[in-house]
């Protein structure tokens, strides 16, 4: 990690107080939400935690019922260059009818703007994005082909092509076996070493300490949020998950919670 | 053929393939029955647009029928929002009530007027040719064909135009979103050309075949490709040629056109479902044959392969031994046995079945896998 990047500039993202209900239920209540620039950061918490929720309102997907969210100090309509997003793989329909190269290639849209066509440029960085994933010889591939690693490299590479300062990634360990997982940290990696900023919905306590920088321990409300060796404790854990701290699914009653950090 | 014939043919040609290039977008977002729905309700709008301008023959009633067609999507949205009725629910809600009152306004207060309620499902293709294009006292053929010819390429600019937009709103929205392309923007957009659509095909051919035509031809063509421009075209090529296969049928059972032209739609969509290259019921069962004998040869090599030169090899490699130890039909066994030996994987030396160096390798290659 490089400190600089830490003291000097605005975070990468800064939500503050961020309120977010479905129905007139919370779903998020009070959030701060800090991620340092160049880092890599979990967000880790029970289903129904507002995991997603919290992802969804960086990226302006809902809009929050009380406070905002900045990236690189403003907000995200005049920063969405900047911003790539890789929904969760269950989130589209696998069986349309397209090809893995033409699924990366959206990726480069944002860059093109309404009604310009993609050319022979963007197809080059969509066929390169999809080299850097190890998908190169899959491009022509119809995607429902595919299997759930390979789905998931595809919609990584078309991150990467999107060339953002941040990353937003909503589990991209789900359901993808060793070789893909080990394949998606070293990109990971790979990203927080050209000073790019990832912020992850992880769902695998194990492997948190190993892979992340950061983690943000959520709840309905932030738990705990900063550095992983000082956050990641077994206290943060059993707040977070209600004294289950292997439980996966013990879904706890937030409120009920005082955040602790 | 006559030339109110031809009329006819073209019309409904025209028709049918301005309704696939919607319709391929209504299939993939799972929206096929909006296009019931609007189909319906754009009489309201019809009806409405008509009190205002007490003309059968203005432009303003197609911008009438789009209004209430969005007024449709809007309405059913917001039904299925409450979270208290599902989508499809909320669907069949909405429309009738709509359709419901356009079709009372009409029976009080219109009764005078050339507005029937019949006409709406099942149109009246037949009549087309003689509703003419004359500005000028110049005749330039059915005004069917000017206002579906219009509609078409309008389908046809905006998808060419918004493809890229098309295509990744309707894959994934929520993309589309973080990207500044409003789905919501391109929904009604696409919900927009289903209302136009609708409306000026209506008048020719009813709402039965609109549904039939936004839907059928769609749905066949993408069992038939992986490729979203082929889909677009395959659907236009199905249409078309259903609406005329329609018009033959028609003529030889002296019948309804517009039903003739639905029932060919449907012969078109059970003929792909059946005969399509991978995706057909045909080439899935013959998928599902070819594997099971498949199966059955790997099951007898790596059997034969996992008793190679073990003590019991001479009673486990024993052809009668299979049936019993594979719990095959004795039929069955015997022809896995003459497939295994054809395609020289196993030979059969006194009593005793043995693989062949092409065999023992298959073994390893099916048990790696």
């Amino acid at each position: 990690m490089r400190i600089g990047l830490r003291t000097g500039g605005a975070l990468a993202i800064q939500a503050t107080d961020l309120t977010l209900a479905y129905q007139q239920q919370p779903v998020l209540w009070d959030v701060d939400l800090e991620v340092p620039q160049g880092v890599l950061m979990a967000i880790v918490g029970p289903n129904g935690a507002g995991k997603t929720t919290l992802l969804r309102a960086v990226l302006g997907l809902l809009k929050p019922a009380a406070g905002e969210v900045l990236v690189f100090g403003q907000p995200y309509a005049d920063q969405r260059r900047r911003v790539a997003y890789v929904p969760q793989r269950g989130s589209v329909d696998w069986d349309f009818p397209t090809t893995a190269l033409d699924i990366v290639t959206m990726g480069t849209y944002g860059g093109l703007g309404w009604v310009r066509r993609p050319g022979t440029s963007e197809r080059t960085r969509a066929a390169a994005a999809l080299a850097q994933v190890g998908m190169e010889s899959y491009a022509d591939r119809q995607i429902s082909q595919l299997s759930g690693g390979q789905q998931q490299r595809i919609f990584l590479a078309r991150a990467l092509v999107q060339d953002a300062d941040v990353y937003l990634m909503d589990e991209p360990f789900q359901g993808v076996d060793a070789t893909t997982e080990r394949a998606i940290v070293e990109l990971l990696r790979a990203l927080r070493a050209d000073g790019k900023t990832v912020v992850a919905v992880h769902h695998d306590l194990q492997t948190v300490t190993e892979y992340f920088d950061e983690v943000t321990l959520l709840n309905v409300r932030r738990i705990a949020g900063g550095p992983v060796d000082r956050v990641f404790t077994e206290e943060n854990l059993r707040l977070t998950y209600g004294g289950r701290v292997a439980g996966i699914g013990g879904r706890a009653v937030g409120n009920d919670l005082e955040p602790s950090s | 053929m006559t030339s109110a014939q031809i009329d006819v043919l073209l019309v409904a040609v025209v028709v049918a393939a301005a309704c696939a290039i919607p319709g391929t977008f209504l299939v993939l977002r799972r929206m096929a029955m909006m296009s019931d729905a609007i189909s319906h309700t754009v009489l309201l709008g019809i009806v409405l647009a008509f009190f205002v301008v007490a003309d059968l023959g203005s432009p303003i009633l197609i911008v009438g029928a789009a209004l209430v067609g969005l007024l449709t999507v809007v309405l059913v949205e917001a039904t299925s929002r409450t979270g208290l009725v599902r989508e499809d629910t909320a669907i069949g809600l909405v429309f009738p009530a709509l359709f419901s009152i356009a079709v009372i306004l009409i029976s009080s207060l219109a009764g005078d007027v050339h507005l029937d309620s019949d006409a709406v499902l099942l149109g009246e293709i037949a009549f087309a040719p003689f509703n003419r294009f004359a500005p000028f006292g110049v005749d330039l053929g059915p005004v069917a064909i000017w206002v579906m010819g219009a509609i078409l390429l309008i389908n046809l600019a905006c998808t060419a135009l918004f493809f890229k937009e098309l295509k990744l709103a309707t894959f994934d929205p929520a993309l589309a979103a973080a990207l500044g392309f409003s789905p919501a923007l391109v929904h009604y957009g696409l919900m927009a050309l289903v209302s136009i659509t609708a409306v000026g095909a209506f008048d020719a051919v009813g709402s039965i075949l609109v549904v039939a035509l936004m839907v059928g031809p769609p749905a066949a063509a993408y069992l038939l490709t992986d490729h979203l421009p082929r889909m677009l075209g395959l659907s236009v090529l199905i249409g078309a040629t259903s609406a005329a296969g329609g018009y033959w049928l028609a003529r030889l059972l002296d019948a309804n056109i517009a039903g003739a032209m639905a029932t060919a739609v449907g012969i078109a969509f059970t003929l792909v479902l059946l005969l399509a290259p991978r995706r057909g019921l045909v080439a899935a069962a013959r998928r599902r044959r070819r594997q099971r004998w498949t199966f059955a040869r790997q099951m007898l090599l790596i059997h034969l392969a996992t008793h190679e030169g073990t003590p019991t090899e001479s009673d486990e490699s024993h052809p009668d031994h299979m049936q019993r130890h594979m719990r095959w039909p004795a039929d069955f066994s015997a022809r896995v046995i003459q497939t295994a030996t054809d395609r020289g994987l196993v030979v059969l030396e006194a009593e005793q079945l043995r693989l062949t160096p092409h065999g023992r390798e298959a073994a390893k290659e099916a048990a790696v896998r």
